[in-house]
């Protein structure tokens, strides 16, 4: 059924579909929120950036849209697109569907990385940088280790990858148990738990270039990912340079992962969810997964947001929601590989 | 076409071969023979450039094929290796089209043209029909043509496989080997490792007889005329 389905539609209309999908998901949360804002209101303020209009509106919701509901919804569409796309590259560098930036130390070397710049007071840049250098070190490490390793790749991937994060963890614990009680160690734990509350039009612009640099190359490479998911003496026999395509994904899905841990903190799981749903929907080709892998992030992302800050008065913070439903996801995965 | 002067290969701290000389001419049929451990994956994967030689030259046309790209190999040798499991479920004919990727610029996906090649490999082998079927929920069989179709669209003049007929039943071997002497036609030279002697016989051109560290090379004796 699901094969016939695959043929009538073909890739373009696929990609349509999502980003249908993407828009729709993306405007409907500016009118979440304790605020209320309804949908005509909000159409007449994005229109009347770019025509003349009179205002009837009041200077309350224009604020509330610019300052605090656009920062926040570009953060969530651009750092669950970032996330899905690097697990979406991992899984096809690895041959394994299992794996995702958390999964294989890179975000947990990238928290550290951030956390310790935090400790040391650093800059915007220091954070993305110092989370950059310590989630390539812990993919590095991971991917160096299984090299070594030959019985049932598939597992035990997952388990360097939970031995080498657990390693930065305890260095983020440490990190913790050094910081100041009173500002750090709070601004720190909160961080860790994955929040996009605190975004700022100012960390978008300051993502946004990073993210542009990681997705860009990964994107021109989106053929050339099939041949290396085949694996190391396939693509190689089939003309691939695997070595250096090898280090453009490791940089590039690790500079996505670093930069989004250091404005979000740790969401876990979109990078093994996303990319698997999107697959089951269209298929293991890069050409298509890239593209929706993306756009299907970004929704998701931006829909957990919503969930996160309407569901309750309180704010949950991201990791939380990701995670429930992450995990159930990763067993059903687990039940049906092969298959 | 291709020349193997003195070469001496094995994995990393284990010499397996010693001295291996022999060439490959356009369209022939070339059998690899000899016992399990014998060498005889030893032997394709130094010819495919997946281990390093020792010592010793492997040439094409003349020219060594030390120090070349995995680009400019895949377009004159193009390798089957024994098992081959897609970890994804892509469908034939993406995997067919595939072998292009050697005449594809670095940042490129391939165009209309690469599509109608790989169709038309597929239909040269008969799995025309196998083109929207999922890869890794083949037959044994199937499996093969589709990697074979692959490599008619690597353009490659040597295809050499491992063990190709190892896992399939007696039909689906002759029908692999009616696809592969069809290949030879096409003055592609085949060279493949395998147990099953008989086969030898029926289509061989030459075979390389592995044993303990030796490889001797056997032409077609005269006496057989060579089938058409």
């Amino acid at each position: 059924m699901r094969l016939k389905g695959r043929n009538a539609v073909n890739s373009y209309q696929y990609i349509s579909i999502f980003l249908a999908l993407f828009i729709v998901t993306f405007f409907v949360s500016f009118i979440i929120g304790r605020y209320p804002i309804d949908i005509i209101s909000l159409l007449r303020i994005f229109l009347s950036r770019l025509f003349p209009m009179s205002k009837t509106w009041n200077c309350t919701i224009e604020a509330i849209i610019f300052q605090i509901r656009l920062p926040r919804i570009l953060g969530a569409a651009l750092v669950g697109a970032s996330l899905s796309i690097s697990g979406a590259v991992y899984q096809g560098m690895f041959k394994n569907p299992l794996v995702s930036p958390d999964i294989l130390g890179a975000s947990a070397g990238a928290a550290f990385g951030a956390s310790l710049a935090i400790y040391l007071s650093l800059n915007t840049i220091g954070i993305q940088l110092s989370a950059f250098i310590f989630g390539v070190v812990g993919v590095m490490m991971v991917y160096l280790i299984s090299l070594r390793i030959n019985e049932d790749p598939l597992i035990s991937l997952v388990i360097i990858g939970i031995l080498v994060g657990s390693i930065f963890t305890s260095f983020t614990s440490l990190i913790k148990y050094l910081a100041d009680t009173k500002d750090k160690l709070p601004s720190i734990t909160f961080w860790l738990m994955g929040s996009l509350s605190s975004i700022k039009l100012r960390d978008i612009k300051a993502i946004f270039l990073p993210i542009a640099m990681g997705i860009g190359p990964l994107y021109a490479l989106r053929w050339k990912l099939n041949i290396l998911s085949l694996g190391e003496d396939e693509a190689k026999t089939m003309g691939l340079d695997t070595g250096k395509i090898r280090a453009i994904v490791i940089i590039c899905s690790t500079l996505l992962t670093a930069t989004s841990v250091s404005i979000s903190g740790v969401i876990g799981w979109i990078g093994l969810v996303i990319p698997n749903l999107s697959r089951i929907l269209v298929g293991p080709d890069y050409r298509i997964l890239l593209p929706v892998s993306i756009l299907l992030g970004g929704s998701y992302l931006l829909l957990v947001d919503n969930i996160a800050r309407s569901i309750i008065t309180v704010e949950i913070p991201l990791g939380i929601l990701t995670s429930l439903i992450g995990a159930p996801f990763f067993v059903f995965l687990l039940l049906n590989r092969g298959s | 076409m291709l020349e193997v002067k003195g070469l001496t290969c094995g994995y990393d701290r284990k010499m397996v071969l010693k001295d291996v000389n022999f060439t490959v001419n356009p369209g022939d049929m070339v059998y690899i023979l000899g016992a399990n451990g014998s060498g005889k994956s030893t032997l394709i994967k130094s010819i495919v450039g997946l281990l390093r030689p020792y010592d010793g030259s492997i040439s094409i046309n003349g020219r060594p094929i030390d120090g070349w790209s995995w680009r400019e190999r895949a377009k004159v040798i193009s390798y089957i290796p024994q098992t081959f499991n897609a970890a994804f479920q892509y469908r034939c004919k993406d995997i067919v089209l595939m072998g292009r990727t050697p005449y594809l610029d670095f940042m490129s996906s391939p165009s209309k043209e690469d599509k109608e090649i790989a169709e038309q490999a597929m239909k040269t082998l008969d799995i025309l029909h196998l083109r929207d079927r999922i890869y890794s929920q083949l037959s044994g069989g199937e499996r093969q043509l589709v990697k074979i179709a692959q490599a008619l669209v690597q353009e490659s003049k040597i295809i050499v496989m491992d063990e190709p007929t190892n896992n399939l039943d007696f039909g689906n071997r002759m029908i692999m080997l009616k696809h592969l002497r069809k290949c030879t036609d096409f003055g592609i030279a085949i060279i493949m490792a395998t147990h099953f002697l008989e086969h030898a016989f029926l289509y061989a051109t030459k075979a390389l007889l592995v044993k303990r560290g030796k490889v001797r090379e056997v032409d077609r004796p005269d006496s057989r005329p060579k089938r058409r």
